[in-house]
């Protein structure tokens, strides 16, 4: 395939306006020796075997089995309607809005945006999207470090551990101290002393689908001068305590739970929302309201002076590209369902785990619950491995068996995950799978 | 774009109390007051948009009228490489939409098989040895290779010593940001007469402390950079690392390798050269390749064939550590291997071809316009002009708005006054640039005339020219109910 | 080009006023606030904090551009303008009176002497302008 246009007297026409005889002129600056090197790549196909290719691969993944992985990323319902209107080519591809004239469209999107994450966490500042919700904790960190001149950050271990992964390789050159907490009961104590810390960072539903009882760290943090970073799934917190109710000052997380697909990871899109006082150390782009030449409303990217293309080395962050799409994927998405819609997802997932975790113990498995509630999420004994017992999960046709690490001293164990689109006949080839495999 | 002047309220202002649109699947069950407990319920719900499927449809539809796009008309943004994004690359990325990142490897063989080749691809297209697909966008892949480069010195016992990054002083901001983020001190060196970086002062820069070169090639004005082995090698005789910053890859996708040109690291804007949408500023994705000296240092995990099975390597000692969660940006990773395989090496190398033959042929266009170029020699991939006389690039840059084209990239590099720096892409036909011109020139001659016109423009877009200082001074970053009250008492009260 | 003669300039286009109290007035120059344009933000040091001369203390944004604020002399952060906060635009409409920045209790009140005189930074203006 070419998608370049030129005919052959195109290339004579520009060639002659240039004035030089041959395409090759124009890379003269180029060493002769690193010119037009061998790349060994497949030749070019048309379209159609181009599209027999790639569905002979998506054929050998198994996208329709029983689904009950979870850790970050779940299934839920997404309506024909979000992707339809999110995937408008001028979206699609519209570039960064510098010249809002032009770019209302994607602008008054992301304010939008930018109001439905302030509500759902209840906060009153939301920058336009981070990348995920792993590198949103990692510059929540960094954030509560440059605000607060302290440089040690308190994390709970029930936050995602791919997030204290990210978190670590951001800080690894700095001089900041990372300290986890262990959790008791399968939730997150209240920590003792906070004095020289600057940022207490708590996800909730934590890793192992518990339901963290935020306010305490909300008030053990403001009575130390530490910020509280909560780490929440969206979808949840159309139901659950707000980040602002618990006092949080920065809130954080994935956004996938809103309507972007699994796409294997990625991309879906990372939130940050912070409270006043925070305002200017936000990373990342904003939009603002404002009025045109004739008085009209209109929106802007505001508030750059932060960025790197202004700020270079000393930038708030290095982040320019966004996730915006996906920002706005979940925007119309929230729109679609509305706050009933987002409450019915919300209270079906947690029927169905429920029901999930009381079928799985009436079937005598051991499951690991503490005593805090939990949201979608939560974690089952196993015989083996957990990896191996994942593998034959799979193997029966189950998508189930997310491990949990070893650090969660829980011995072999798997996190199973419910939605509100999980069903019945799911459940029980489950639970068959889970007889055989265990047995 | 429809050039449409009636106001589109937000989605909450068309929200009516009850109004519902789609209505997920219901499970019936206990309150969640008795499943969870109300101390861990929220006090009140969040005000979220109540609309019929219809208002919604509406509503997004109207705002994409309201958005300029590359599939709407020419949009020569300099240094974002704006090229056509192909359909059917769409249609790839949602054959691969329903896998979920926590599948076991078994399941997902055609998903890590995509993405194991791509990175090869990868690999041999930019002259390196080994690639990650972590990084969601251009500057994440930038803090990638910065770390991977300080892990290299680390291990060399060389850590301490080295603290400065090299950039040209016309680099992009992500370069010095990245370089800050990393904890290194940034030392600028200028750009020469001939838009080349000059080599005398950054030859002056290196030493023993330096940890890295990073630079684009060709440079942000468009300009190859014909010394480069020769800067690769003063940086590598003191032990520095060099970087190169992928932004300008378009320029010789397929006609030269950075990996060839003495880099030890490339990051790849997928979204630029790779044609994956920019979705109105991201997802981008950031693959970086390494020569195979900071291969250890990559970040986890890996994909790796074993026979004819590709597993997940998570195990990995030396590595920076985990850059994002999960794989990467899979859907766009997938769109850009539809992209390489339906090209193959021929159509990448036509694509930089074509990409400099349009440059330079609208440089030529716009000389014809009275333009000046900041550099009067044959650019690459994009070139930076100046306008005539005593004109403002910015008024110009909104004065071509209302002929129904999107500006190039204005005052960047900052190293240039005045700077427009045009990138047409190879995509475009030369009767569209041949339009571009004869607009922005038609623009040029009436402000020379009518200075009053310039400052007042546009007049035809949806908004006109938007007061960013208001913006700035008076934060207004989210609608709010009581706000909306005001704003109507307001009206009634003028 | 407002210059006033009373005062003397860094390079940096700071101005700072003569000793008063022991104290010195420091704000950025007329040239400076027409070159960045509107101010819209502004970023104080610390009353307290000890500066060195040439340490970034200070920034001024506009809409495109931030500008590193730098002390023109050492010493201690006596007052900070805090009315800039609410009122950025105070910068452009009186650079050298309502628009001050800080207030710097010098080390040594000497190194004012150091700085240029209305001349000398005409001389730089003119130069970048």
């Amino acid at each position: 395939m070419r998608y370049t246009p030129h005919t052959e007297q195109d290339v004579a026409k520009a060639l002659d306006v240039i004035g030089v005889d041959d395409v090759n002129a124009l890379f003269a600056d180029v060493p002769s020796e690193l010119l037009d090197p061998v790349i060994d790549i497949p030749e070019g196909r048309d379209e159609v075997r181009l599209l027999q290719d790639l569905k002979a691969l998506a054929r050998q993944d198994d996208t329709t089995s029983p689904h009950f992985l979870g850790g970050g990323v779940r299934r839920h319902f997404i309506p024909t309607v979000t992707r339809h209107l999110a995937m408008q080519s001028e979206f699609v591809t519209s570039y960064t809005p510098y010249q809002p004239e032009v770019s209302q469209g994607m602008l008054q999107a992301t304010f939008e945006y930018q109001t439905v994450m302030a509500e759902l966490t209840g906060l009153p500042i939301s920058n336009a999207s981070m990348y995920d919700g792993a590198t949103s904790v990692a510059e929540a960190a960094l954030l509560a470090v440059r605000a607060t001149k302290r440089n040690r950050i308190v994390v709970s271990r029930g936050v995602h551990p791919q997030s204290r992964e990210v978190l670590a390789t951001y800080v690894a050159p700095l001089d900041v101290r990372v300290d986890v907490l262990d959790l008791e009961d399968h939730v997150t104590p209240v920590p003792g002393d906070l004095s020289d810390v600057a940022a207490v960072i708590v996800q909730s539903p934590n890793h192992l689908g518990a339901i963290e009882t935020l306010p305490p760290f909300g008030r053990a943090a403001r009575e130390a001068g530490a910020l509280f970073v909560t780490v929440s799934d969206p979808l949840a917190l159309a139901v659950l305590t707000s980040p602002g109710e618990a006092g949080a000052d920065i809130a954080v997380g994935d956004g996938q739970t809103l309507g972007v697909p699994q796409q294997f990871g990625g991309p879906h899109f990372g939130f940050m929302v912070v409270t006043e006082p925070l305002l200017r150390q936000l990373p990342g782009r904003l939009a603002g309201q404002t009025v045109d030449a004739d008085g009209r409303r209109g929106f802007v990217l505001t508030l750059q002076a932060r960025e790197q293309h202004i700020r270079r080395g000393k930038a708030k962050s290095n982040i320019c590209s966004n996730h915006q799409l996906a920002a706005v994927m979940a925007t119309i998405n929230v729109a679609a369902l509305g706050p009933q819609g987002l409450r019915e997802m919300a209270e079906g997932t947690v029927r169905n785990a429920h029901a999930l975790a009381e079928r799985l113990e009436r079937e005598g498995f051991d499951v690991l619950r503490g005593s805090a509630p939990i949201f979608a999420e939560f974690s089952l004994a196993v015989p083996r491995d957990p990896k191996t017992i994942r593998r034959e999960l799979h193997a029966k046709g189950v998508r189930a068996g997310l491990p949990i690490p070893s650090e969660y001293g829980l011995g072999d164990a798997i996190l199973l995950t419910a939605t509100e689109l999980t069903e019945t006949h799911e459940v029980d080839a489950l639970v068959s799978a889970l007889k055989e495999v265990t047995s | 774009m429809t050039q449409t002047r009636e106001d589109v309220p937000l989605i909450f202002e068309r929200s009516q109390p009850g109004r519902r649109g789609v209505t997920p699947p219901v499970t019936e069950g206990a309150p969640l007051e008795t499943l969870l407990g109300r101390e861990h319920l929220r006090s009140e719900p969040p005000r979220l948009p109540e609309v019929s499927e219809l208002d919604l449809v509406r509503h997004y539809t109207n705002l994409a009228h309201r958005q300029f796009s590359i599939d709407g008309n020419v949009y020569p943004l300099g240094s974002c490489t704006m090229k056509y994004n192909p359909k059917v690359h769409e249609e790839a990325a949602s054959l691969f939409s329903d896998v979920h990142p926590e599948q076991d490897d078994g399941s997902v063989q055609g998903t890590l098989g995509l993405l194991w080749h791509l990175a090869r691809d990868l690999s041999e297209i930019t002259g390196m040895d080994q690639v990650t697909l972590q990084p969601a966008a251009g500057a994440h892949g930038e803090l990638t290779g910065i770390l991977m480069i300080r892990a290299f010195h680390e291990a060399n016992g060389e850590g301490a010593q080295r603290r400065t990054v090299i950039v040209p002083d016309a680099a992009h901001g992500t370069n010095p940001a990245t370089a800050g983020m990393v904890g290194y001190d940034v030392v600028e060196v200028p750009t020469g007469e001939d838009g080349e970086v000059d080599v005398g002062a950054l030859r002056a820069a290196l030493g023993p402390d330096t940890a890295a070169v990073m630079l684009t090639n060709p440079s942000t004005v468009g300009i190859f950079e014909g010394r480069i082995l020769e800067i690769a090698e003063a940086a590598h005789a003191v032990g520095a690392q060099v970087y190169y910053d992928g932004a300008n890859l378009n320029a010789i996708v397929g006609k030269a390798r950075p990996g060839d040109m003495g880099f030890d690291v490339v990051h790849l804007n997928l979204h630029k050269t790779f044609t994956t949408p920019h979705g109105g500023g991201g997802p981008g994705t950031g693959p970086v390749g390494v020569k195979a000296h900071l291969a250890p240092f990559l970040p986890g995990p890996v994909i790796e064939r074993e026979g004819e099975r590709y597993v997940v390597q998570e195990d990995r000692p030396n590595s920076v550590g985990r850059m994002r969660s999960h794989h990467g940006n899979v859907g766009n990773l997938v769109r850009a291997y539809a992209y390489i395989r339906s090209l193959g090496p021929d159509g990448l190398a036509d694509v930089a071809e074509k990409a400099v033959l349009n440059a330079n042929y609208l440089r030529k266009r716009l000389e014809e316009q009275g333009f000046s170029m900041a550099y009067d020699r044959t650019c690459m991939h994009e070139f930076v002009a100046q306008p005539p006389g005593e004109l403002r690039t910015l008024d110009l840059a909104k004065a071509l708005l209302d002929e129904g084209m999107h500006p190039m990239t204005v005052y960047f590099p900052l190293v240039v006054k005045e700077a427009m720096m045009v990138e047409p892409t190879e995509t475009e036909a030369l009767e569209t640039l041949d339009a571009y011109a004869e607009a922005l020139g038609r623009v040029t001659r009436r402000a020379q005339q009518d200075a009053e016109w310039l400052a007042g423009a546009p007049y035809m877009t949806p908004v006109r020219r938007l007061d960013e200082v208001l913006a700035a001074r008076t934060p207004i970053l989210r609608w709010t109910p009581s706000e909306a009250v005001d704003a109507v008492q307001g009206e009634a009260a003028d | 080009m407002n210059i006033p003669e009373s005062l003397r300039y860094a390079r940096t286009h700071e101005w700072i006023s003569e000793l008063e109290a022991d104290v010195y007035t420091v704000g950025i120059s007329d040239f400076a606030q027409d070159q960045l344009g509107d101010v819209v933000f502004v970023e104080l040091p610390t009353v307290g904090d000890t500066v060195s001369a040439g340490d970034a203390v200070a920034v001024v944004e506009s809409v495109k551009t931030a500008s590193d604020i730098y002390a023109p002399v050492s010493g201690t952060i006596e007052a900070v303008n805090d009315d800039l906060e609410s009122a950025p635009e105070v910068i452009n409409e009186e650079p050298y009176a309502g628009g001050w920045l800080f207030r710097i209790k010098p080390e040594d009140a000497s190194q004012r002497d150091d700085l240029l005189d209305a001349e000398g930074y005409r001389a730089v203006c003119e130069e970048e302008s």
